[in-house]
């Protein structure tokens, strides 16, 4: 029994970073369209630039704002310089742009800071908290409280305000939304602030777990677009979801079958829900456009 | 007689193929001319899938990788001569992009993306994993193809290095011959119907999931043509052929240099594979470079390089 | 055939008045991982390289010749290392080629330059690369079977018989494991419990879980490099598992202990070499010289404490140089003579003997067991 509770508190720590990095993947995609396979590198920024503001002497609180104000505003900027000038080009060319975005900020991030791996303190230190014969570490809450935290903001704010509709009005229709008087510039470029300002939050918050290191960008990416995919593009709740799933499929194939082939199961599980339901879990049914 | 565009894309080749060699300074140019080649005749099937057909892969490597890992174990459990091993390799891609392609390829864009890069990230699995079969991640020896001696005995002595730069280089020729061939037959013509509009297609009466799936299986087998050849070249394998990246570098590739032409992928191998010897003087910034270029290509060439740049020089000459 | 090229060259150089003071160059090749998913290996040795050129220039170089380094990163894909050893033999035309960060890389290189018959010292450790001796082939890591038999040892030194593994599944870790499967029998030890890690994974709970309730087991062994062991570490504390634990040669360094943290770290124990130690040695040690003045030379330069890694290419330099300097000659073919009968040299990872059966020339007694104890390092001897 505190076997399958220690596999199920391994599942959800991991499972709250991919779950993050998924979300951020929904708001981007919900303005344009575009999977953004930069996110992972917003993961690291978020640790890289905590980690060295903090050895450069700033408080930790501190040192992690500071990452998430600049790893939002390089997410406006990559926005302006990468993202609007391709608007309107095919999912392929979408797909190499924004992966030729993370090969760019991996190449100038090994430069500006270093290849090392690094990590900083845990926020409220390193001794487990013991629940039935398992353990947490106290800063697993925080990525968990994290994601929760960030998905119930993202939900209020697509439902209940109106700039969240006009996010989901520019991503239905553009021109239609900018005929009602939607800046869907402004949409666009505020949409990139968030994803990447809670990338960097990800990297901020599971750093003293997971370590940081210039090329640690690319697996978030992998497992929070599965995650995404899984619980059905564009949905908060599906990302929630499908990120926190693949999390704990992964502990519990590590526990019971095989922990060679964990992440061989977080992959047949998507593709058999693809097989069945085309859209993910909680995906929006689109028509095809003729 | 006239001269098509298939036509001059194969007399392109073949004078690239024969010429460029009296330019060599030594004998690393030919390994690099091979390199590109090979990555040619992969790119090439991604000119099928996605240039014609507009199906997106993410999991490409995982072919090359069944490709090159047949050239290694074939030979050794079967007994195999290395050249029917090609062919098996080439057998076995096909037969897992038929079973494979049935469920994955009703999805579309990015859920299309997400499960081809799941059967690539579980195809390198396997080759990591089964250490008692591959040997694992360190890699694995491949036999010698043996074509190189039998050439000698023919009186034709040529340096491993010019071997694999003209064997590689023919069979990029021919790779590219079929793939012209199937732009111009009906089934290609089928083929970029259903790339425009898949409604569209189906109401004339293409059988729009049968299309999808022969493109599929015949550019799988490319992938796995070129990982054979890659192995047996380098005469050595490491599951890094089926890696994400490997997959991500042969879209890039074609898309670069344009996924609608052959020519223009080949262009874009040719690009992707000197970018980094290129570089070697500035290997800090290499990663940067390389991302910009993507990056730029993109969003101001569209359509790739190639298609880019003949559209200007054709503008500019009516 | 080659001095007379470069006089020429030289003179058609002064004639243009674009000659410097560069005289006849000794030029070593290397393609090392800098990027790439082991470029937390490759990045300190090709620092080391490159400080170690320049070092051994501003002292004038080997027998009044300078060195001219001609250094390229594969990213760690051993395609690319391929290319680049063939660029380096064809090309460059390099006397020697030291590298291979990797076993894939090294296994690339390898065939290469037994076909150029240019001598190879690769710092990669799987066993495969030196055995069966290949002519031109060296390398400076102990094999990981021998990091295997060093914790074997000490395990049953301490009377454990039942163990478990937990294994990164990226090269090295497979390797290792591998390998301490193949040897573990030997010393009468059983292993009870056998788990793996994907190198990028970020909780190893579930795993360790399934390792420490297995039954009867006495003692782990972690075989991976970079951050892998140190969340390892790091999950087996917050567990609370008692058992006494091994970690590889693979995180030999001081940012292990940083990472994991000293206190997670506390007790384990692993196989190190004189270079994490300088201090412990004895003064009559023949390594203590060597690896205080690397360990000084690279902490300067760099700001980053060093490693095994590094260690790995600076004995690479090491042998070549030296190889060079006793045969008076920058002949591919004397320079491999030589390294064959490279005899006490002491480096930064042991003191190598090479003969024509053994082209890596270390033995177990290289390996120096250590357990961390409050943050730093300790001689278990």
């Amino acid at each position: 029994m505190s076997e399958l509770l220690q596999f199920l508190f391994s599942g959800v720590t991991v499972g709250a970073v991919y779950a993050l990095v998924a979300l951020g993947f929904t708001i981007i995609y919900n303005a344009s369209d575009v999977v953004n396979f930069a996110q992972g590198e917003f993961v690291m920024l978020g640790g890289m630039i905590t980690w060295f503001a903090h050895a450069a002497g700033l408080p930790l609180p501190l040192a992690a704002l500071s990452a998430i104000v600049v790893t939002a505003a390089l997410g406006v900027a990559m926005n302006k310089l990468m993202i609007e000038p391709a608007r309107g080009a095919p999912v392929v060319s979408l797909i190499i742009i924004t992966i030729g975005a993370s090969i760019f900020i991996q190449g100038a991030a090994q430069l500006v800071f270093d290849k090392q791996i690094h990590s900083f303190p845990a926020f409220s230190g390193d001794a487990p908290i013991r629940v039935g014969g398992a353990t947490i570490l106290p800063q697993s809450l925080w990525v968990i409280g994290g994601a929760l935290v960030v998905f119930a903001g993202l939900w209020v704010f697509f439902t209940r305000t109106l700039l969240g509709r006009a996010v989901l009005a520019t991503s239905n229709n553009r021109l239609a939304a900018q005929l009602v008087g939607i800046n869907t510039n402004f949409v666009m470029a505020l949409s990139f602030a968030v994803s990447a300002g809670i990338g960097a939050l990800a990297g901020v918050l599971a750093t003293p777990i997971t370590l940081v290191a210039y090329n640690v960008g690319i697996g978030f990416a992998l497992k929070g677009f599965a995650g995404a995919m899984l619980g059905g593009m564009g949905n908060p709740k599906g990302a929630l979801v499908g990120g926190f799933a693949i999390g704990l499929i992964e502990a519990l194939t590590a526990g019971y079958l095989s922990s060679q082939y964990k992440d061989a199961a977080a992959f047949v599980v998507i593709l058999a829900v693809l097989f069945f339901m085309p859209q993910g879990l909680f995906g929006r049914k689109s028509a095809d456009r003729v | 007689m006239r001269i098509t565009p298939k036509l001059a894309t194969l007399l392109v080749l073949a004078a690239l193929v024969a010429i460029t060699p009296f330019f060599f300074p030594s004998g690393y140019y030919y390994r690099v001319g091979a390199l590109i080649f090979v990555n040619g005749i992969a790119v090439t099937g991604i000119v099928i899938l996605t240039g014609y057909a507009g199906q997106i892969s993410l999991g490409h490597a995982g072919f090359a990788g069944i490709g090159g890992y047949a050239c290694a174990l074939a030979p050794v459990h079967l007994g195999l001569h290395p050249a029917l091993a090609v062919v098996l390799g080439a057998a076995v891609s096909a037969l897992l992009a038929y079973l494979v392609g049935r469920p994955i390829l009703r999805l579309k864009g990015y859920y299309l993306g997400v499960a081809t890069l799941g059967f690539g990230i579980l195809v390198s699995m396997v080759l990591n994993n089964e250490r008692d079969l591959t040997r694992g991640p360190d890699g694995i020896d491949v036999p010698e193809l043996g074509l190189r001696a039998l050439l000698k005995d023919q009186g034709l002595n040529l340096t491993n290095g010019e071997f694999w730069y003209f064997f590689c280089g023919i069979c990029l020729i021919l790779g590219a011959w079929i793939a012209l061939n199937l732009h111009d037959s009906p089934a290609g013509r089928a083929l970029r119907a259903l790339h425009g509009s898949e409604v569209a297609a189906r109401t004339v009466g293409i059988d729009v999931a049968r299309m999808k799936l022969s493109a599929f299986v015949i550019s799988a087998v490319y992938a796995s043509v070129s990982g054979s050849l890659l192995a047996l070249q380098n005469k050595f394998i490491t599951p890094d052929v089926a890696g994400f990246m490997h997959s991500i570098e042969m879209v890039t590739m074609a898309v670069l240099g344009g996924v609608g032409s052959v020519l223009g992928a080949i262009l874009g191998a040719g690009i992707l594979t000197l970018l980094p010897q290129v570089l070697t003087v500035f290997a800090e910034y290499e990663q940067m470079v390389l991302g910009l270029v993507m990056v730029l290509v993109m969003i101001f060439l569209r359509e790739g390089l190639l298609p880019s740049i003949l559209r200007r020089l054709r503008g500019r000459g009516e | 055939m080659k001095k007379t090229l470069t006089t020429t060259a030289l003179g058609l150089l002064a004639a243009l008045g674009l000659t410097t003071a560069a005289f006849a160059e000794i030029r070593i090749g290397a393609s090392i991982s800098a990027t790439g998913p082991a470029a937390f290996l490759g990045d300190p040795e090709a620092k080391t390289l490159e400080m170690l050129v320049e070092e051994a220039n501003a002292a004038g170089g080997i027998n009044g010749e300078k060195i001219e380094l001609v250094l390229y990163d594969d990213n760690g894909d051993p395609n690319k290392a391929r290319t680049f050893a063939t660029r380096l033999v064809e090309d460059d035309e390099v006397v020697a080629i030291i590298g291979g960060t990797t076993t894939g890389t090294s296994m690339s290189i390898l065939s290469v330059a037994e076909d150029a018959e240019v001598p190879f010292v690769s710092l990669a450790g799987a066993i495969d690369i030196i055995q069966p001796v290949k002519p031109f082939t060296f390398k400076t890591p102990h094999t990981d079977r021998m990091a295997c038999q060093k914790i074997f040892e000490d395990m049953k030194k301490r009377g454990f018989t039942k163990i478990g593994l937990i294994s990164g599944t990226d090269g090295f870790g497979a390797s290792m494991q591998a390998q301490c499967k193949s040897v573990v029998a030997d010393y009468g030890i059983e292993i009870v419990a056998d788990e793996t890690y994907d190198p990028k994974d970020s909780d190893m709970t579930a795993q360790l879980t399934k390792v420490r309730n297995a039954a009867g087991i006495q003692a782990v062994l972690n075989p991976g490099f970079g951050q892998g062991p140190s969340i390892v570490t790091r999950n087996y504390k917050q567990l609370g598992i008692e058992l006494p634990f091994y970690q590889s040669h693979g995180v030999a360094s001081a940012g292990f202990i940083e990472l994991a943290g000293a206190e997670a770290a506390e007790g384990v124990r692993l196989p190190g070499n004189a270079l994490l130690i300088p201090e412990l040695l004895a003064d009559g040690d023949a390594q203590k010289p060597v690896v205080t003045a690397y360990k000084a030379a690279f902490e300067t330069k760099t700001g980053t404490p060093v490693g095994t890694f590094g260690g790995y290419a600076h004995d690479g330099f090491l042998l070549v140089t030296d190889a060079i300097g006793r045969a008076d000659s920058a002949e591919p073919q004397a320079i491999r003579d030589a390294l064959e009968t490279t005899k006490g040299l002491a480096g930064a990872t042991g003191i190598y003997t090479m003969s024509a059966q053994d082209h890596l020339g270390l033995d177990l007694s290289a390996f120096r067991m250590l357990e961390i104890r409050g943050g730093k390092w300790t001689l278990v001897e």
